[in-house]
């Protein structure tokens, strides 16, 4: 066996067509070399085995030959089609050929020296048949099973995958995995070691969670974690933790909240485009319907959104929004909200994640709501829940979508709070829903714990759910905390007393002076007509007095003609003297 | 108890020997390889011992018509495939151990 992979030249690729898998690899499995598969039973082997080969026809132009000791060509060709591929068109065209290989051991007797030359013939034959550049052999392990001699199987094994290095082809081998010390039951891995993976297959807290692993790649790179992969109606597909980084673009775009209070606390304008919003808060403190408002809004500008619903049917949360004055479902009649509900239980947590960003993918939204994100998280954040998260965030940030995410605490669990801790990190705004229990009623609170890269306010909020949707009123500060409801409303009514009185005592004292200066002015009347009558007076006593001294003078003057003797003799009170 | 005696094919129901007329068998081959003239050679010996003049040889050389491998699911060479009487039987090696052949083909009784 020689390793080419020493030299300088790049070890030539296989591409495996399976997302994830080339990016772990670095490009696919050796070319003309055998690459190990094994894992236990149901772990998915057969179908990366058949992704494998049907890629390679239908991507690569590199037909393949599948040679199944396990599944008849029947089942398998129905079990690739289950996920989309039309393997009996392949076949039909002379790019893939199956053969499946059957040996039963009650009907085989062996009766001396043999060799597998009849497997070599076989496989000879349909490579040269299709032309094949990949060949897999599934499981080739089952022949231990049907014939005893492991000694003549082990050396034809040995001489087989040589003989597959010197026709060039590429091929994936699969086996079963061993109990202990090996990874596979017959030790194949001793023959095959240019390249071998292992697929695991996990259940965790009654969720099942698949994971891959490149052991060993000869002469190249690769990625050696445990990465979680998931078969799904589309197939394969691996989630490789380094795909996703921080490198997304950031916009400055703002989008409204959908609630005009929720609007004002951040500088009238919303949430950043593209941003992570965590909605928290105990139950029935409101979550969904503030993830509803935002939707709305998205939906009344036009904008395509998804509602990833983990607790309530997608009904349900219609009618519910419909009692607060929302009504989404045009917006679903539109086309531009799309509503996806499973329950948590349904698949692991990988799972999820691989059907949000496809759903995201094919949808191609503004604006996503994941209600509520720890439904799918489960008791406490594990690292590898809090991976996956990451994931999440990073692969809808990438994506554009400003994202609301909701988690449901619950009240006074340590864990809970541990939740929000943990996912908080990587969220921009986090918004806080809250109960505030005050004089035998319960009231709901809302503040902005965080919001990256604008300002915010620091205000306590009264979130009310009114027949026309959310609406924030500023909360009353008191002795003992914000105020809410009807403390709120009793304060606000004492306000309101306070000012009413104010304002009658200032109409009163209004009123007064109004009075005053009224009998003042009465007042000046009286004594400007007291003034106007004496002055009245005054002048028709000085009236008198002169046309009493006119009258006067003309009597001296007739008088003193009398003396005169100018007329008739007169008397004068001068004369009398 | 094991006999190895020929006189124990005559224990009529439990082996074919009076099953039918003509015994049909094919023996699959690779090339002229010692293991592939070894087993016609013992298969013919056993069959002028126990068969004579009710049976027929039909060898198949694989690396001149490797399709027909795939008919019987032959992997392994040589291997005897005896295709009448029914039930199908398949017996894989040189034929070189008188007794698994003679009771794989049902020539005397499993032991």
């Amino acid at each position: 066996m020689t390793d080419p992979g020493s030299t300088l030249v790049p070890l030539p690729k296989s591409p495996t067509g399976i997302s994830g898998l080339d990016e772990i690899t670095g490009g696919g499995l050796p070319r003309g070399r055998p690459t190990l598969v094994c894992g236990g039973p149901g772990c998915g082997k057969t179908l990366l085995a058949a992704e494998f080969l049907v890629h390679g026809a239908t991507e690569f132009d590199e037909p393949g030959v599948f040679m199944s000791f396990e599944e008849p060509v029947a089942d398998l060709v129905a079990n690739v089609a289950a996920l989309g591929f039309d393997v009996d068109r392949l076949v039909a065209e002379g790019r893939i050929y199956i053969d499946h290989v059957r040996v039963e051991r009650n009907e085989i007797e062996e009766a001396g020296e043999y060799d597998l030359e009849g497997l070599f013939v076989r496989l000879s034959h349909a490579i040269g048949k299709v032309g094949a550049r990949r060949v897999v052999l599934d499981t080739i392990e089952t022949l231990f099973a049907g014939l005893s001699d492991t000694g003549i199987l082990r050396s034809e094994l040995k001489r087989l995958f040589h003989w597959l290095k010197d026709q060039g082809v590429t091929a994936v081998v699969t086996g079963e995995r061993g109990d202990v010390g090996t990874l596979t039951r017959h030790g194949l891995e001793e023959y095959v070691s240019d390249c071998v993976i292992v697929l695991d297959h996990r259940v965790d807290t009654q969720v099942s969670t698949r994971r891959l692993r490149v052991v060993k790649y000869r002469g190249s790179s690769h990625g050696t974690n445990e990465y979680p992969f998931l078969i799904d109606d589309r197939g394969f597909a691996v989630l490789p933790i380094t795909s996703v980084g921080l490198d997304h673009e950031v916009s400055e775009e703002r989008i409204s909240t959908g609630i005009p209070g929720l609007d004002a606390m951040m500088g009238e304008k919303g949430f950043y485009r593209a941003s992570s919003i965590l909605i928290s808060g105990t139950a029935g403190t409101g979550k969904t319907t503030t993830c509803a408002h935002f939707v709305d809004a998205a939906c009344r500008r036009g904008e395509r959104t998804l509602f990833f619903a983990f607790e309530e049917a997608p009904s349900q949360i219609i009618r519910n929004i419909r009692s607060v004055g929302l009504d989404l479902a045009p917006h679903v009649d539109s086309g531009l909200l799309g509503f996806h509900a499973a329950r948590p239980t349904l698949h692991g947590l990988e799972m999820h994640l691989a059907t949000i960003l496809r759903a995201v993918d094919d949808a191609r939204p503004v604006a996503v709501v994941i209600d509520p994100i720890t439904a799918l998280l489960g008791d406490g954040v594990s690292d590898e829940v809090r991976a996956m998260v990451t994931r999440l965030i990073d692969g809808l940030k990438s994506r554009g979508v400003t994202t609301m995410f909701t988690t449901l605490g619950r009240m006074g669990s340590p864990s809970q709070e541990w939740t929000d801790v943990a996912i908080s990190s990587l969220i921009d705004t986090w918004i806080l829903l809250r109960d505030q229990e005050l004089n035998g009623e319960r009231n709901r609170l809302l503040y902005i714990l965080k919001s990256r890269g604008m300002s915010h306010s620091n205000q306590l909020r009264e979130f009310l759910l009114t027949d026309q949707g959310v609406e924030l009123v500023p909360a009353y500060p008191g002795p003992e905390g914000a105020l809410t409801g009807s403390s709120r409303i009793q304060q606000e009514a004492k306000s309101r007393q306070a000012e009413a009185e104010r304002e009658h005592r200032l109409e009163r004292l209004r009123c007064e002076v109004e009075g005053k200066r009224t009998v003042a002015e009465a007042r000046i009347q009286a004594l400007q007509a007291e003034i106007a009558a004496q002055e009245a007076e005054l002048a028709a006593v000085l009236e008198a007095d002169s046309a009493r001294q006119r009258i006067g003078l003309e009597a001296e003057q007739k008088v003193a003609r009398g003396l005169r003797g100018d007329d008739a003799p007169t008397t004068t009170p001068n004369g009398r003297r | 108890m094991r006999e190895e005696m020929p006189s124990t094919q005559g224990y009529g129901a439990s082996t074919d020997t009076e099953a039918v007329e003509t015994w049909e068998l094919r023996l699959y081959v690779a090339g002229q390889s010692p293991k592939s003239l070894a087993a016609f050679a013992n298969l013919k010996r056993f069959c002028e011992e126990h068969l004579p003049g009710h049976y027929e040889i039909e060898v198949i050389d694989l690396l001149e018509n490797p399709q027909l491998a795939e008919g019987d699911q032959i992997i392994a060479i040589p291997t005897l495939v005896r295709k009448l009487p029914e039930p199908m039987k398949k017996i894989i090696g040189d034929l070189s151990n008188t007794e698994r052949t003679l009771v794989g083909l049902n020539l005397r009784p499993r032991g």
